[in-house]
């Protein structure tokens, strides 16, 4: 019913919107792999990031160019979440780090909300709309910047994480952190450098989505409830899991919303996230529950 | 009946208010502090009993909601059976979450996504759903007689909402003091060491998500009478999934009074900045985010843990040794 050239730009148009998801998932991933902590307040943060990239386009700083000081900031940011808000807060105790997370959502949602109240905001970059005629298809240029954006930052994650000792030390505090500890690793250093990475992460996608999408206070909300489906689906704790299913969800959500209408797309989301708990909790590449 | 004692004389205090105060804006903000006292009741004793802790409690409260409004505006039902079949919906609502995700093994943050992306499904779904009047919402329409459960007095609701209150504090004291809430506390404290005892620990996860439910659905039954008004962002919106959660805690989960506490308090704080800051939409909240971190950070057992504390030290008596359990990671 629907022929080749609408639905090959929709699915690599899903392609493109998962890489974006993908790079939110993959904070949210690493931050529960090391820390075993659903981190609530990875909406919130995004948002914020997002606001950052929209005051960088004010002063007059493209957004691409901004995420180069953005990310770091926001790497601090996590940083010092983790080592002086969560972990004193939390006690140690999973579900009071649940908790806390979740009262760091509502307080810096809120916070932007009344700082800038309710309205919508864009900005107007000269290439928002410009796109690349692939012969059978067009595709804008913010989306490809963006999703070869998403593969670099995996790329150097992955490096990170392979070859430095602090990515030592956040793999052998991800395996054992008691044993970690005895070793002279500094655990709660590890876990505030594993929550800035991950907020850094967030910091990277806001940059990359802002020159074609919108930013209220409640602008992250939307992607994050997507990456916990995508953490859920592709496995805690799993960077490639993250990867594919980011990917995977942005092909579903393209195609449901052009089978079944915009909102209803929205909820092909949340079945596919709920069944996923239900059948298959530890995901499809995720190693244990 | 010792333990009931407590809860007649906060009831019969509480009752009082209407006949000291007479000011239109207090008496409205102490019903909407019960209402929300009584959904926090029903994330309690799922949430501080039994350790499962909900982030969609919202879907109970929806779901009282919608089914008195619907009940009522579509099928001519009298208001009084339509607010006792929301009770019920809420009920049933939660026995199928419950037993779905209970049956999956869900724990921990696992059993807190599974729960926001339940309430998250019913958002989206009455939002676009005809009978629930879609994006548009529902009203009841306004007919003042005790016979349509509206009244033209404000003291009246308020009579109404404690009553509920009250009826919830004794649920949650009789739960208590029962076996089953002996194996409620069980499976919060461990899990596996309750099943290892012999404790059928998805019955009782069960049972206490179905009786949270119907105390949360009763909060949204309510919500509709007073406000006569309905619509997917109030009924499923994340904001009840919260407060819900937000006064037990830092109340006290896990005790009688810790959810009426905490709504007392959190409310009166989210005035109290609203009056210094003028009424802006989202201070009231940034207050409440910053109360939830620093209780847990400070009285992980809430305000009344913290008022334990100081009555023993007051005595000279030393704390309990706190136990932690050790993390598996």
């Amino acid at each position: 019913m629907f022929s080749p050239t609408i639905l090959i730009p929709a699915v690599l148009n899903g392609l493109m919107t998962g890489a974006v998801y993908a790079l939110v998932a993959l904070g949210l991933t690493l931050i529960y792999g090391v820390l075993h902590i659903i981190n609530f307040a990875h909406g919130a943060l995004l948002t914020a990031a997002m606001f950052a990239a929209y005051f960088a386009y004010k002063l007059g700083i493209d957004p691409y160019a901004a995420v180069f000081v953005i990310a770091p900031v926001f790497f601090g940011i996590g940083y010092g979440l983790q080592r002086f808000v969560i972990g004193p807060a939390s006690h140690a105790d999973d579900r009071n780090m649940l908790l806390v997370t979740l009262g760091l959502a509502v307080v810096i949602e809120n916070a932007l909300l009344y700082a800038f109240r309710a309205d919508t905001r864009t900005i107007e970059v000269p290439y928002a709309f410009s796109s690349i005629d692939f012969g059978f298809t067009f595709l804008a240029v913010p989306r490809l910047v963006g999703f070869a954006a998403v593969f670099v930052v995996a790329l150097a994650l992955w490096l990170i994480m392979t070859f430095t000792d602090t990515g030592k030390a956040i793999r052998a505090v991800a395996k054992e952190k008691l044993g970690a500890e005895l070793a002279g690793i500094d655990v709660a250093h590890v876990y505030a450098v594993t929550f800035g990475l991950g907020t850094a992460c967030v910091a990277i996608a806001a940059c990359l989505l802002i020159p074609s999408y919108y930013v209220n206070p409640s602008a992250g909300n939307a992607f994050v409830l997507v990456a916990f489906t995508i953490v859920v689906l592709g496995g805690m704790g799993s960077v490639p899991g993250a990867l594919i299913g980011g990917l995977v969800i942005g092909v579903v959500e393209s195609l449901s919303s052009l089978f079944f209408g915009e909102s209803l797309g929205q909820m092909g989301i949340f079945l596919i996230f709920i069944a996923v708990l239900l059948v298959r909790p530890r995901g499809l590449f995720g190693a244990r529950a | 009946m010792k333990g009931f004692a407590p809860i007649v004389v906060v009831v019969a205090g509480l009752a009082a208010v209407p006949l000291l105060v007479h000011s239109n804006v207090v008496l409205n903000f102490m019903v909407v502090t019960l209402m929300i006292a009584l959904a926090g009741q029903g994330w309690n004793v799922l949430g501080g009993y039994g350790g499962q802790y909900s982030f969609g409690h919202a879907a109970f409260f929806g779901t009282g909601a919608y089914v008195t409004a619907v009940l009522q505006v579509r099928y001519g039902v009298n208001a009084w059976p339509a607010f006792s079949c929301g009770i019920a919906a809420g009920a049933v609502v939660g026995a199928v979450i419950g037993g779905l995700a209970f049956r999956s093994g869900l724990r921990g943050s696992y059993f807190a996504l599974v729960t926001l992306a339940f309430a998250e499904v019913l958002r989206i779904s009455a939002s676009v759903a005809p009978i629930t009047g879609a994006g548009v919402g529902t009203l009841i329409k306004l007919d003042l007689r005790a016979a349509a459960l509206q009244f033209d007095s404000r003291a009246i609701f308020y009579w109404v909402i404690l009553a509920l209150v009250a009826v919830a504090l004794i649920v949650t004291r009789v739960i208590e003091r029962s076996r089953f809430g002996a194996w409620l506390t069980a499976v919060r404290e461990n899990e596996d060491a309750a099943m290892a005892l012999g404790v059928d620990t998805f019955t009782v996860k069960l049972a206490a998500m179905t009786i949270s439910g119907a105390i949360t659905a009763a909060a949204g039954c309510f919500y509709v009478q007073y406000f006569l008004f309905v619509d997917s962002g109030i009924a499923y919106g994340t904001w009840i999934s919260i407060e819900a959660l937000l006064v037990p805690i830092i109340g006290g989960a896990g005790t009688v009074f810790g959810p009426l506490l905490g709504a007392l308090v959190v409310k009166s704080l989210g005035e109290g900045a609203q009056m210094m800051a003028g009424a802006a939409p989202g201070l009231d909240l940034v207050v409440f985010g910053c109360v939830l971190v620093l209780v847990i950070g400070f009285t992980p057992r809430g305000l009344i843990g913290a008022v334990d504390a100081l009555r023993r030290r007051l005595r000279g008596v030393r704390p309990p040794p706190v136990v932690q359990e050790a993390g598996h990671g």
